[in-house]
């Protein structure tokens, strides 16, 4: 049985070759069965209709028949072709858990060679992954204190398939996740974060957020695991994975309430991913940018409190830099939320000059609609609440008209009260602007303008207004000089 | 004088005709005398309810001013009061600027505060890689010193890296004199070992050997002549082993077979020793009794055992005759 390998699959021959191997399963020499299901597993693996193939010959019920009595060899092999069924697609699943293979990968979970264990968990994992249907079938099957036993065992790999089979069966439903976190999961995933092993922390990592995404409750208890400062340590590590699953934790918490929010805050957890932002690239950040977002969405204070953190330079420079449309969706989204509460937020994203790229992403047409509707919000937002004139007066010159709107009428609010804008104002050739905008008598936009000029005098206005020069030139025109 | 005369005859009754008649007015006037009264009376009343009347507007409206001031300048007061309260509540308990202040502050000191303790940790993080790689090459680098041993340099003949035209010795030179020769580890009994399936299971290639699109590069004249094509040449030369069954079988499985035939019928055997077909071949073998006749002393006689027999208490003097002696 050296001979055979997987170079055997020619594309006609398979049901050949599938039904040889169904033959060799009940081979006397164990061995042989051993091979057999290897190669199995290897054919399953490599293509979905080689696993529909499988599934259709009825070579299921008699590995799960035999995965009961046979050794740790069979039983690793036979976990790995029900892996290698059971990921392609949800019937492929539904098919291994209608042949009650699930009962016996859960005996499986309970032997005692850790490489069976990993099989059976890997196995389960697969299964599980697809829907909250499958879901429930694995936990129903009682596999959810065993996985929470084999995270204890002391091989790293063992580890790592438990935690991502959690991780899992977690994320369909909450009714799932509160399953998991009353098997007691939570303590001690918490207590392997400080593992040093990159690929366990990243699985980690993915299980508390995935737990801890549903509902507040849950992500209270993630909390009290005592999981800060801790995981602000995985902010730092090398490894792009875990620093993604670390802020996309985060991210999950700090959603639900402004309580969540303020603990983050008080934990310095704003700082901490202020800066795992700018180590990274691309798709990594994501999960970061959107945490400062929901921060600053609860409350003025805590926006205020990543404003200070300095989140608001880095957050532009995401904007700027990101090619993606849907980072750059995020970042923008992120920034409106900061700016939106009162003129002094509105003026700390005003002053980093973010408010021109708003409004360029806006306008281009290359943008996806999604980043169109992101920056527009942004901006209308931010310009409500904007009290300082140096960032509104490019707005009046390339500004759209919705927009252009919302500019004059800040300006209108502002300048009847502060002299020396008013003069600024004159001076940088913005109320020359102002004259040259046709809007339609009685609209908002006229009203607007009419408060702007009764701020000055009228001979300024005047002045200013389009066609003076033609004006004074008529007059000299029609001018009759003195005749001495 | 007649009417003299008249007027005194009725003299008399003129007195009472007088006082009848007025007395017969006397009801009449007390009637019209209540009757005036009740009138004046009532307009009197009337007169007075008016007055009454008039006295009552204009104290109400003096009411009116009085109270509406003294109102107002109640009202005054409560909004002082309460305009005070108002902005001691919110600056307070609403929005406290100065705990807003102090909260930003020192959210930002522990911002700065994790900021460092986490450099510091990425810092340690990097020089224990740093030490770890360092330790890796010390490794190899004494692994390849061991192996190179015998370039070490002797009193007659200096080695590669110490040659005489250096000032001092190469830094290899050191090594090797610090290393220790490497002894060839000793072969292991090779044991046939049916756990290859993890490694099977972590192979994900079928052709193990490393490919490239060309042949290695020979430094000598260019070859003359037509050459196969090289994808030709790299599949013979990489072609996976497809033994036959014949080939795969071990060379002495006759003999293993054989081996393995003796063992099963040696599980079936209940003495070890070979059967001899005669007696005179078990001749040279010392005979070794058993424990029991080895011993000086003899068996006990099992009647002794159980049975004291006491003469002078039978009843006839002679013994009963067991079976044997009849």
């Amino acid at each position: 049985m050296h001979l055979l390998t997987v170079d055997l699959w020619i594309p006609n021959g398979q049901a050949g070759v599938m039904s040889l191997l169904r033959t060799l399963l009940l081979d006397v020499v164990p061995t042989i069965q051993q091979t057999a299901a290897l190669a199995l597993g290897r054919l399953a693996n490599y293509n979905d209709d080689l696993a529909e193939a499988v599934v259709k010959c009825d070579i299921l019920p008699q590995l799960v028949y035999s995965l009961a009595e046979q050794n740790r060899f069979y039983k690793k092999a036979a976990a790995f072709v029900l892996r290698a069924v059971g990921k392609h697609s949800p019937q492929l699943a539904q098919a291994i858990v209608d042949c009650g293979a699930l009962d016996t990968l859960v005996i499986c979970l309970e032997d005692f060679d850790p490489g069976v264990k990993e099989a059976a968990a890997w196995a389960l994992r697969y299964i599980a992954r697809h829907n909250a249907e499958l879901s429930q079938a694995v936990v129903d099957a009682g596999a959810v204190p065993l996985l929470v036993l084999c995270i204890q065992e002391p091989e790293i790999a063992l580890k790592r398939i438990a935690a991502s089979a959690l991780s899992d069966i977690a994320k369909h439903s909450p009714e799932l996740a509160q399953t998991v976190v009353d098997a007691g999961a939570v303590a001690h995933l918490a207590q392997m974060i400080l593992n040093p092993d990159a690929k366990l922390k990243h699985q980690i990592l993915s299980a508390l957020s995935q737990v801890s995404k549903h509902s507040v409750d849950l992500a209270e208890m993630v909390v009290e695991a005592e999981i800060f400062p801790v995981v602000l340590t995985c902010l730092k590590d090398k490894d792009e994975y875990v620093k993604k699953n670390a802020s996309t934790l985060i991210r999950e918490i700090a959603k639900h309430t402004p309580e969540l929010s303020q603990l983050v805050v008080n934990a310095g957890g704003v700082a901490a991913v202020i800066d795992c932002i700018g180590s990274c690239k691309g798709n990594t950040r994501l999960p970061g940018i959107m945490m400062l977002g929901y921060v600053a969405a609860h409350s003025e204070n805590l926006a205020m409190a990543v404003i200070i953190s300095k989140g608001v330079p880095q957050l532009s420079v995401c904007l700027s830099e990101e090619p993606e449309d849907h980072i750059k969706a995020a970042a923008a989204w992120a920034l409106g939320q900061i700016g939106r509460h009162t003129p002094e937020h509105a003026r700390a994203v005003a002053v980093t000059n973010t408010l021109p790229v708003l409004l360029s992403l806006y306008m281009s047409t290359e943008s996806s609609e999604d980043l169109q509707v992101k920056s527009k919000k942004a901006i209308k937002n931010i310009l409500q609440k904007c009290t300082y004139l140096p960032a509104l007066e490019p707005f009046l010159y390339d500004a759209p008209p919705n927009i252009l709107k919302h500019v004059v009428g800040q300006f209108s609010k502002v300048l009847p009260h502060d002299s020396k804008a008013r003069r600024l104002f004159v001076t940088s050739g913005g109320l020359k602007k102002v004259q040259e905008i046709k809007a339609e008598p009685g609209s908002l936009l006229q009203e607007y303008i009419n408060s702007i000029n009764s701020c000055y005098p009228e001979e300024i206005v005047r002045y200013y207004s389009p066609g003076y020069s033609d004006t004074l030139l008529q007059r000299v025109d029609s001018y009759q000089p003195l005749n001495n | 004088m007649a009417t003299l005369a008249r007027l005194q005859a009725r003299s008399s009754t003129v007195g009472n005709q007088y006082y009848f008649r007025n007395s017969v007015v006397d009801p009449f006037r007390k009637k019209e005398n209540d009757a005036a009264v009740k009138i004046q009376s009532w307009f009197r009343g009337c007169q007075v309810r008016a007055y009454i009347r008039h006295l009552n507007r204009i104290v109400t409206i003096i009411q009116k001013w009085w109270r509406s001031f003294l109102g107002r300048k109640q009202y005054q007061l409560t909004v002082q009061i309460q305009r005070r309260w108002r902005g001691y509540r919110v600056r307070k308990y609403l929005f406290n600027y100065y705990y807003l202040k102090e909260y930003l502050k020192v959210v930002s000191e522990t911002n700065d505060a994790i900021r460092k303790a986490l450099e510091e940790f990425a810092e340690m993080k990097e020089r224990e890689e740093k030490k770890a790689n360092l330790e890796r090459e010390e490794k190899k680098r004494d692994y390849q010193a061991r192996k190179m041993h015998y370039l070490l340099s002797t009193k007659q003949i200096p080695g590669i890296y110490n040659s005489p035209f250096r000032k001092e010795p190469d830094p290899w030179e050191l090594q090797l004199q610090k290393a220790k020769p490497l002894t060839h580890r000793r072969p292991k009994v090779k044991q046939k070992d049916s756990t290859s399936l993890t490694d099977w299971l972590a192979c994900t290639s079928t052709r193990s050997f490393p490919r490239s699109e060309i042949l290695p590069p020979i430094n000598r004249k260019q070859c003359q002549g037509p050459f196969r094509d090289i994808t030709e040449v790299l599949e013979q030369r990489y072609r996976p082993l497809e033994p036959t069954l014949r080939v795969a079988e071990p060379i002495d499985e006759l003999k293993l077979a054989r081996e393995e035939l003796r063992r099963e019928e040696w599980l079936q055997n209940v003495n070890d020793n070979m059967f001899l077909p005669f007696s005179s071949y078990h001749k040279n073998e010392k005979y070794i009794p058993s424990m029991h006749l080895s011993s000086k002393y003899g068996p006990v006689s099992y009647k002794e055992q159980f049975r004291s027999e006491n003469p002078k208490k039978w009843i006839c003097n002679k013994e009963t005759s067991t079976a044997e002696a009849k």
